[in-house]
C-alpha cells in the first residue's frame, strides 16, 4: 500500500516534538513557568519526573524541584507553596496518590489551585503497573476538578488548561488530570508543542490576590472549626464548583481561538455520532480501540459512535444528558470498579445512570467493566461490547439492566 | 423539666474538673434508673483534652422512657436545660469557650424558674453579686464547698459530686432521689462518709430565689454574628494580626480562677513574667513595667511562680474583680491609691520596706490555689 507523502504544516503558534505524554505534561510545566513542583517516584508519574529533570539539567525550564520524602509531603509542598503564590505542580499514580490522601482533600478545601496528574494506575495489592481509574476516581467526592487526557497532546493542552482554570478566582480549585499510565504516559506521540508567547497570551500569571499567606498581609488559613461552619465553607466549595464549568467553557474557546484543537466542546469529544442508534461511552484511551471498532463496525452497517468524556468533575450533566439523551442505549465502559455498588457496576456507569434518571426519555444504560489493571482493549472485546449494547438497544432487558465483564478469564 | 423529661447541665474547668464533671452526670443517670427512668449522659463533644480551665460542659438528661429520650438525643448540647450545676464559683462570671461564641452569662440555658447550683464556700449573695442580671426567675442554690480541681485523668475525690447529687436530690426530687443517690453511692463506694456528703449536700444547700434584675450588669458584652457562605472569606481563610497587635475577639479571661496583681513598686523589671506567660498577656510599659492585660490572661499563676521577688505577683481570687481593666494606668497616676487596691486585694503589703527581698521563686506562688501547677495539668 503506497503510503501518500504530505508536508507537515508549520505554525509559529506552536513547534512539533516526538513526546509521551510525560514529556507533554514537562513541557506545559515550562510553559507555564511553574513555580514549584514536587515528585516523589511512582510508575507512572516517574515519568514526569524524569522528563522534567531533565528539562532543567538542560536549562530550558527553571523551577523549584523538590523531592520529597513521600507522596503525602510531595502534595502538602505544593500546597503550601501555592498559599504562598506559587504556581505549582505535582503528581502520583496508584497507591502513591492514596499515600498523599490527606494533603490532597485538605487541598481542595483550601481553595488552592495546585495542578496535578494522576498517572492512573491499578491499586496494590497486588502490584500492578497497568492503568486503572480508581485512584484519581478516589477523590471524586472532594472538590478536585478530573479532565481526562486521551492523547499526549491532549495532556498538554489540559495542563494549560489546568493552571487556566484552576486558578481562576471564580474557581480556585485543584485540578487532577487522568493520565493513563503506559499507553498514555510512556508512549511516544507527535505533539504540537505552543510557543511561550502563545502560551502567555492564553495563561495570565497566578495571583491568589488577599489569600496570599505572607507578612504584609497578615491571615490565618485553616484554623480549627467546628460544626457551626463547615457547611457555609462546604457551600463555598460548592459554588466554585459549580461556576468551574462556565469557565471551562470560556478557556476552551480561548484555547480553541489560539491554537485551534480541543473540539467542539469542552466536556465532550463526540465520534461518528450524527446518526448513531447507539454509542460507547468512557474516558482516556480506550477511547482509541472503541473508534477502531467503530469504523470497523460502520463498514458492517451499524450505526454506532462513541462519546468520550473529558472533564469528570465537574460533571457537566445538562450537556452529557442533551446528548446521550438521543441515543437508544449507551455502553459505558469503565476503567475502574466499584464494588457493591449499585448493579455492581463501575463508577461512571452509575453516574451516567444517576443524570439520566429525571428525563423522560430514557436510553438503556449497559455498564462494561474493561481493560483493568491496564489490560489492553482488544478488538474481540469492543466486538463484544457492541454486541451487548445493540442487544439492550433492541430491548434485551438481560443484556441492559447489568453489568459485565469485558475480557476476563474465567 | 417537663412531665417526660429532665435536663441537667454540669459546668466546669475543662480538664481540672472533667472526671468530677462526668461523675455529675453518670451518676444522675444511674441514680434516676433506680426507680425506673431511662437516660443519657454526655459530654460537650469538642476538643480533647480542654484547654485548661476553660469552661466546659456535660450534661445528663433523664426521661420517662426511651422514646421521650429521642428528643434530647444526638446533640451537642441543649439549649435549654433545668438545672445548671457550676462546680466552681467563678464560673458566674460568665462563660466562654471555644465551640462558643461570646461571653454566656451563667444562667443563659436555664429555664424560667429552673435552677442554677454553685458549689462556693460564699453566700448566695456573694455569688449572685457576680452574676450576670437575671433575664427570668430561677433559683440560685449554693452547694457548700470550694472548686474541687485535679490534673488531667485525675480525680481529686473530695465527696463534690456526692454533695453536689444531695443539692440536686433536693431540687429535682421528682427525677433524682435523695434515697436512690445514696443508694447509689453506697454501691459504688461502700463508704458510709460518701452517702453522708450526699446528705450534707442535701441538707447544706442554701436556695436564694433570683428576681429578674438581679445581679450585675458590670460584665463586658460580648457577641458574635456567624458570617454565611456568601460573607465568609473563602479558602478557610481568617484576618490575622499584625505583630504586636492583639485579637480582638480572642478572649480567654472566662477560664481564670485566680488572677495575677502586680506590686509595680516591688518589680525589678527582670522579664521573667513577660517571657515565661504561656499566653503572651504582659504589656511592657514605657518605665519598663509589665502589665498583665487582663483579658488575655488564663490566671494559670505562672508569672507568680517564676517572679523572684516576695508578692510582687499574687494570684487572687477572680470574684473579687469586677472588670478587666488593666491597672498600670492607676499606678502611674496615683500610686498611693494602686497600692491601697493591692493590698486591699492580695493582703499583702504593699510597701516595698515590709516585703523581705530575699525570697525565692518557690514561696511566692501558692501551689494549692493554683489548678495548672499544683495539678500537673497540661500533659
Amino acid at each position: 500500500m503506497a503510503v501518500a507523502v504530505k508536508s507537515v504544516e508549520t505554525s509559529d503558534v506552536e513547534t512539533e516534538q516526538l513526546a509521551t505524554g510525560c514529556e507533554a505534561i514537562a513541557e506545559a510545566i515550562r510553559l507555564a513557568d511553574v513555580d514549584v513542583m514536587a515528585a516523589y517516584p511512582i510508575r507512572p508519574y516517574d515519568g514526569v519526573m524524569q522528563a522534567a529533570a531533565k528539562l532543567i539539567a538542560n536549562g530550558k525550564m527553571d523551577v523549584e524541584y523538590i523531592v520529597a520524602d513521600g507522596e503525602h509531603s510531595q502534595f502538602e509542598i505544593v500546597k503550601h507553596a501555592c498559599a504562598v503564590g506559587s504556581r505549582v505542580f505535582v503528581g502520583s499514580s496508584g497507591v502513591g496518590w492514596f499515600y498523599a490522601f490527606e494533603a490532597i482533600a485538605v487541598t481542595a478545601g483550601l481553595r488552592l489551585p495546585v495542578v496535578a496528574i494522576c498517572g492512573n494506575r491499578a491499586l496494590d495489592d497486588p502490584g500492578a503497573f497497568g492503568t486503572e481509574h480508581n485512584d484519581s476516581l478516589a477523590v471524586r467526592d472532594l472538590g478536585w476538578l478530573l479532565p481526562w487526557a486521551e492523547t499526549a497532546q491532549e495532556a498538554l493542552d489540559l495542563a494549560l488548561m489546568a493552571w487556566r482554570v484552576g486558578e481562576d478566582k471564580r474557581v480556585s480549585l485543584p485540578v487532577a488530570i487522568g493520565l493513563d499510565g503506559a499507553f498514555l504516559t510512556h508512549s511516544q506521540q507527535i505533539v504540537k508543542i505552543p510557543t511561550q508567547a502563545a502560551v502567555d497570551k492564553f495563561l495570565p500569571p497566578f495571583d491568589l490576590g488577599d489569600r496570599l499567606l505572607h507578612p504584609d498581609n497578615p491571615i490565618t488559613i485553616a484554623p480549627q472549626v467546628d460544626q457551626d461552619w463547615l457547611m457555609e465553607i462546604r457551600m463555598q466549595n460548592d459554588q466554585a464548583m459549580r461556576k468551574a464549568e462556565g469557565v471551562i467553557r470560556e478557556a476552551h474557546a480561548d484555547f480553541k481561538k489560539l491554537f485551534g484543537r480541543g473540539g467542539e466542546s469542552p466536556f465532550l469529544d463526540e465520534y461518528m455520532t450524527d446518526d448513531a442508534e447507539f454509542v460507547f461511552f468512557g474516558q482516556g484511551t480506550l477511547a482509541l480501540p472503541m473508534k477502531v471498532a467503530i469504523r470497523r463496525l460502520r463498514k458492517e452497517g451499524h450505526k454506532v459512535g462513541l462519546v468520550r468524556l473529558k472533564w469528570f468533575r465537574p460533571f457537566a450533566t445538562e450537556e452529557i444528558v442533551r446528548s446521550l439523551s438521543r441515543f437508544k442505549a449507551i455502553g459505558v465502559i469503565d476503567r475502574d470498579y466499584s464494588f457493591g455498588s449499585p448493579h455492581y457496576g463501575g463508577v461512571l456507569y452509575n453516574e451516567v445512570r444517576s443524570a439520566l434518571y429525571s428525563q423522560p426519555k430514557r436510553p438503556v444504560v449497559v455498564g462494561f467493566i474493561a481493560g483493568l489493571g491496564g489490560r489492553e482493549i482488544e478488538q474481540p472485546m469492543a466486538q463484544e461490547i457492541f454486541e451487548k449494547t445493540k442487544a439492550a438497544a433492541s430491548g434485551d432487558l438481560k443484556a441492559g439492566d447489568t453489568c459485565h465483564w469485558i475480557g476476563v478469564r474465567s | 423539666m417537663t412531665e417526660a423529661s429532665i435536663t441537667v447541665e454540669v459546668v466546669y474547668r475543662g480538664i481540672f474538673q472533667k472526671t468530677l464533671a462526668q461523675r455529675i452526670c453518670r451518676a444522675i443517670v444511674l441514680a434516676a434508673r433506680k426507680r425506673g427512668h431511662t437516660g443519657t449522659a454526655f459530654a460537650r463533644y469538642g476538643d480533647s483534652p480542654e484547654r485548661n480551665g476553660v469552661p466546659a460542659k456535660q450534661f445528663a438528661v433523664v426521661a420517662v422512657n426511651d422514646i421521650e429520650l429521642e428528643a434530647s438525643m444526638a446533640k451537642y448540647e441543649p439549649a435549654v436545660v433545668d438545672v445548671s450545676i457550676a462546680v466552681d464559683d467563678t464560673l458566674v462570671k460568665g462563660v466562654e469557650s471555644w465551640a462558643w461564641y461570646g461571653r454566656q452569662p451563667i444562667w443563659k440555658p436555664v429555664r424560667k424558674d429552673g435552677f442554677l447550683l454553685v458549689t462556693s464556700e460564699k453566700t448566695p449573695d456573694e455569688v449572685l453579686s457576680q452574676t450576670d442580671t437575671a433575664e427570668r426567675p430561677f433559683s440560685l442554690v449554693v452547694v457548700p464547698g470550694a472548686a474541687s480541681f485535679a490534673g488531667l485523668w485525675v480525680f481529686k475525690d473530695d465527696h463534690t459530686d456526692y454533695r453536689v447529687l444531695g443539692a440536686l436530690a433536693k431540687v429535682a426530687p421528682d427525677w433524682v432521689r435523695l434515697d436512690d443517690v445514696k443508694a447509689l453511692i453506697k454501691e459504688q463506694t461502700k463508704d458510709e462518709a460518701a452517702v453522708q456528703s450526699a446528705q450534707y449536700g442535701y441538707d447544706g444547700a442554701r436556695i436564694r430565689p433570683v428576681k429578674p434584675g438581679e445581679g450585675t450588669s458590670g460584665h463586658e458584652k460580648l457577641q458574635f454574628d456567624k458570617p454565611g457562605w456568601t460573607t465568609m472569606r473563602p479558602g478557610i481563610v481568617v484576618d490575622a494580626r499584625k505583630p504586636g497587635e492583639r485579637n480582638p475577639f480572642y478572649k480567654k479571661y472566662s477560664a481564670r480562677t485566680l488572677r495575677p496583681v502586680v506590686n509595680f513598686d516591688t518589680c525589678i523589671k527582670c522579664t521573667m513574667c513577660w517571657l515565661d506567660c504561656p499566653d503572651e498577656c504582659f504589656e511592657v510599659t514605657p518605665e519598663g513595667h509589665y502589665e498583665v492585660v487582663y483579658e488575655a490572661c488564663i490566671g494559670c499563676g505562672i508569672c507568680a511562680q517564676v517572679c523572684p521577688v516576695k508578692d510582687c505577683i499574687v494570684m487572687v481570687d477572680e470574684l473579687k474583680f469586677d472588670d478587666n481593666t488593666n491597672k498600670w494606668d492607676l499606678w502611674k497616676k496615683d500610686r498611693a491609691s494602686y497600692n491601697q487596691w493591692f493590698e486591699k486585694m492580695s493582703g499583702v503589703p504593699a510597701d516595698p520596706k515590709a516585703v523581705a527581698r530575699a525570697s525565692t521563686a518557690a514561696t511566692n506562688a501558692s501551689p494549692a490555689a493554683n489548678p495548672t501547677t499544683s495539678a500537673g495539668g497540661d500533659e
